[in-house]
């Protein structure tokens, strides 16, 4: 095995009116950016169901972005409002399960700024090499079984999960 | 059963093929996707024999779903869904996925980019094989039309639209239509007087049978979608009844109150407190102005009732609301003018003989405050010298970076009337001379033969202190000259600042009322800068003007023009296709919580009280999927990005970390990524 860098593998969920045009964007200015970020379109930001990115770092990402329009800029009006307090939810969560805060961001782009994108994403991409492979489906598939994780994270992170009465 | 799965890499010419190895993404997805029947490479998919390949693959193969990598699918996702229907195939079974815009124009690595292709083509087979058949739906278009900006973009949209025979409604904010040209005296570059080619226009629409004008009013509010919108317009009080005026303007005359006229004058004149902004304004009802008015500060005088021989005049005037129905929308709203205050070092409104553009189309025009004299700010004194400063508050990163397009010819034509009217020197200070038009380089050439000066380069400062024999009680432009590679001292006795036009005070909230986006600057966004200039992404919804960006007069009308074509054409066609991807409740799952029923910002969901559950209006759903995402029981299902495709996109992506963790290079490239 050479001494290689690691290449962290990220998903981006990009809105289709604002953050997939400012992708267009960036192609068509050809900026060059890290090619770690793989892209799934969406309606929307808001369309962003907690669990798509659940299911991203449990299939093996490394890191998780979201990508809408700017608030007040909106094509659906405010669900990227909706986004972000979904975002800071899934955030905390996270953290609760040991997961960085570096590898999940949110990043408002609009159609026109695909320059804006691609530096979003290649300082997510440095921050994400950083931190290091997350290796989230093998630490599950580690243990065996679902039940031992969540116990482990439970006892390791009882202060965060704590709910104020 | 199993789905048979063709796959068409692009090569886009070099576009593609000069970064990604499309020949080995092709073998990958014939050779490594499950269900993948026909994997192809081809030059230019997006050819008529690209797409006669696409058809012929799914009639002789009998492909059940079909995936192109080529380019964004804002580009030919229509394209190829055409020629999948055209074989039979539902065109929402075929899906695109961007391997130019997001791998080989933003990659330099060809090994790297043949490996994120890869991993994008995997994602789209995965989300392709769960596609479901889905038909758009059909709904009609109301013939109404609402045009909103009565200026000369307005105007036009609504004649064409109102002359073709349909109903037209068009909302002013000021009291009368005309917008900013019936302010200017001449225009660029045939001289044409602004008032005689613009008002029989605003009569044609006061007068027209089809053109509902409601001057003085606003949207309030704006409901519905394509086709089928819901407008509240509130009519602001005038206090005089317009079923009883007759215009005389007697009221007027009687008036004893005057105040500075700020809006139509741009400061330079007075109107009275009951007014209209000009005498030919379309309607001619005036209004009264509460705020200086006597009677609504005193509750005394009444001057106007008195003399009014109609009746006309009710201080108990009420706001009004009327509510109408239209299929689309015209934003033609336009512009306000830089502040040139702004620039302090120009002296504006601390140097006396500082004006702004605006104001000195109001000193030359006939009708305006000086009657057309070129005079100083004392009303009297014409100017020996005059310098017209291009660019202040455009093509200035301070301020706006772009360039507001009409500032050097209105500048040659100010040059030019000075000339015209007094016997004064005019220098221009330019950045760059721009007259790209029919007509106006040679109305450029006219001023330098006229013996209009030219000095390339942005002043510095507008001064009054004197440094120099022949400066006193003289203004003194301080510019570097670029051409001769000096600094100078111009001193004159008058300048005249080319303010930027910029995008009106509330246009992002006007975008969002409407729904349609603006950028950076507040200029609204076209839904393509070349292809589809009036459109916009909310089906519906059109912009025309310099609201649109900063543009001259034939532009504006040629937007205004284009724009009602664009409605008619809707109008014409009856109904309009409205896109399958929306969000459906399964009654049997939801538990009633009412959770999306406050999600959805355009009202889609109602509450069945008796079946107590929720209910997805179609007809309103955007699509958007937020409800989808906040569904706690799963119970709603969003078309074309439903749970599982977007479950199976992941999946596919991920393709070659699953089971590997993730800690290796995509690529087996020896070189590091490209920072």
């Amino acid at each position: 095995m050479v001494d290689e860098r690691f290449e962290p593998k990220i998903v981006a969920f990009l809105c289709n009116w604002c953050s997939y045009r400012a992708a267009d964007l960036a192609g068509t200015a050809r900026i060059k950016y890290e090619p770690n970020v793989r892209m799934i379109r969406v309606m929307c930001s808001g369309r962003v169901d907690p669990t798509f990115v659940l299911k991203a770092f449990a299939l093996g990402a490394d890191g998780v972005m979201i990508a809408g329009c700017h608030p007040g800029e909106c094509h659906y009006l405010e669900q990227n409002y909706k986004a972000m307090r979904r975002f800071n939810m899934l955030k905390h969560t996270l953290k609760a399960m040991g997961v960085e805060e570096g590898r999940i961001r949110l990043q408002w782009a609009s159609a026109a700024e695909g320059v804006q994108l691609a530096s979003a994403i290649n300082e997510m991409v440095d921050q994400v090499r950083e931190l290091g492979p997350l290796n989230w489906a093998q630490n599950w598939h580690e243990d065996g079984e679902v039940e031992a994780a969540i116990q482990r994270i439970e006892e390791e992170h009882a202060e965060v999960m704590e709910v104020p009465a | 059963m199993s789905e048979k799965v063709g796959v068409y890499i692009c090569h886009c010419g070099s576009n593609i093929a000069g970064v990604v190895d499309v020949e080995d993404v092709a073998k990958f997805a014939g050779e490594q996707i499950e269900n993948v029947a026909v994997s192809r490479d081809y030059k230019f998919m997006c050819s008529s024999l690209g797409q006669e390949l696409i058809e012929e693959d799914i009639r002789k193969e009998g492909l059940t779903r079909v995936v192109v990598a080529a380019c964004s699918p804002h580009l030919h996702e229509k394209t190829f869904r055409r020629a999948c229907a055209n074989a039979g195939l539902n065109p929402y079974l075929c899906h695109m996925t961007s391997i130019r815009e997001q791998v080989s124009w933003v990659i330099e690595d060809k090994a790297v980019a043949t490996e994120k292709a890869k991993a994008m083509v995997a994602a789209a087979v995965k989300r392709v094989e769960l596609h479901e058949e889905l038909e758009p739906s059909e709904v009609p278009v109301n013939p109404n039309t609402l045009v909103v900006g009565g200026g000369i973009t307005g105007i036009q949209a609504a004649i064409e639209l109102a002359d073709a025979g349909y109903p037209v409604y068009l909302v002013e904010r000021e009291p009368s239509i005309g917008g900013h040209m019936a302010q200017f005296d001449k225009t660029f570059p045939t001289l044409d007087c602004a008032a005689c080619i613009l008002t029989p226009k605003m009569s044609d629409v006061g007068s027209h049978p089809n053109i509902h004008l409601l001057s003085y009013s606003e949207v309030e509010d704006i409901s519905g979608y394509v086709g089928n919108f819901h407008v509240r317009i509130r009519k602001k009080a005038r206090y005089v009844d317009e079923e009883a005026c007759t215009g005389c303007g007697i009221c007027i005359e009687k008036c004893p109150k005057k105040v500075v006229d700020d809006v139509f004058e741009a400061g330079m004149g007075y109107r009275k407190s009951i007014y209209r902004p000009f005498p030919q304004a379309v309607p001619n009802w005036p209004v009264i102005d509460t705020e200086s008015c006597t009677y609504f500060e005193r509750g005394k005088c009444k001057a106007c009732e008195i003399f009014c021989p109609t009746e006309a005049i009710d201080f108990e005037q009420q706001d009004s609301y009327i509510d109408i129905d239209v299929g689309n929308v015209i934003l033609a709203t336009g512009y306000d003018l830089f502040d040139a205050r702004k620039v302090p070092q120009y002296g504006y409104g601390r140097l006396a003989n500082v004006f702004t553009s605006l104001e000195f189309e109001r000193m030359c025009n006939a009708s305006g405050p000086t009657e057309g004299k070129i005079v100083l700010r004392d009303g009297i004194t014409e100017p020996k010298s005059v310098a017209i400063i291009h660019c202040v508050g455009s093509r200035d990163e301070n301020h706006n970076p772009y360039c507001s397009s009409i500032c050097c010819m209105s500048a040659l034509k100010f040059g030019h009337l000075v000339m015209e009217k007094t016997d004064a020197e005019v220098t221009s200070f330019y950045i760059d001379v721009r007259t790209s038009q029919k007509g106006y380089e040679e109305f450029y050439n006219r001023l330098l033969e006229e013996g209009m000066h030219f000095v390339r380069g942005k002043a510095a400062e507008i001064t009054d202190a004197a440094r120099q024999p022949g400066e006193e009680g003289k203004l003194i432009v301080q510019a570097e000259d670029t051409l001769l590679g000096k600094q100078r001292r111009v001193p004159v006795d008058m300048v005249i600042l080319m303010s930027a036009l910029e995008p009106k005070a509330d246009a992002k909230d006007v975008g969002l009322q409407f729904g349609i986006s603006c950028s950076m600057e507040g200029w609204f966004t076209e839904r393509h800068p070349k292809l589809d200039p009036v459109a916009t992404m909310t089906d519906g919804i059109f912009v025309a003007g310099v609201a649109q960006g900063p543009k001259d007069i034939p532009a504006s009308v040629a937007q205004g023009a284009a724009a009602a074509a664009r409605v008619q054409g809707m109008i014409t066609a009856g109904t309009v296709e409205i896109e399958p991807i929306v969000a459906t409740i399964h009654e049997e799952i939801c538990s009633g919580c009412k959770i999306c029923n406050n999600l959805c910002p355009f009202n889609a969901i109602e509450f069945l009280e008796d079946k107590e559950v929720s209910y997805v209006n179609a007809a309103l759903c955007k699509g958007c999927g937020t409800c989808v995402a906040a569904c706690p029981a799963q119970a709603i299902s969003g078309a074309h990005f439903n749970n599982d495709q977007i479950f199976a996109e992941i999946g596919g992506i991920l393709y070659d970390a699953i089971g590997g963790n993730g800690a290796k290079a995509p690529a087996k490239s020896k070189e590091p990524a490209p920072a």
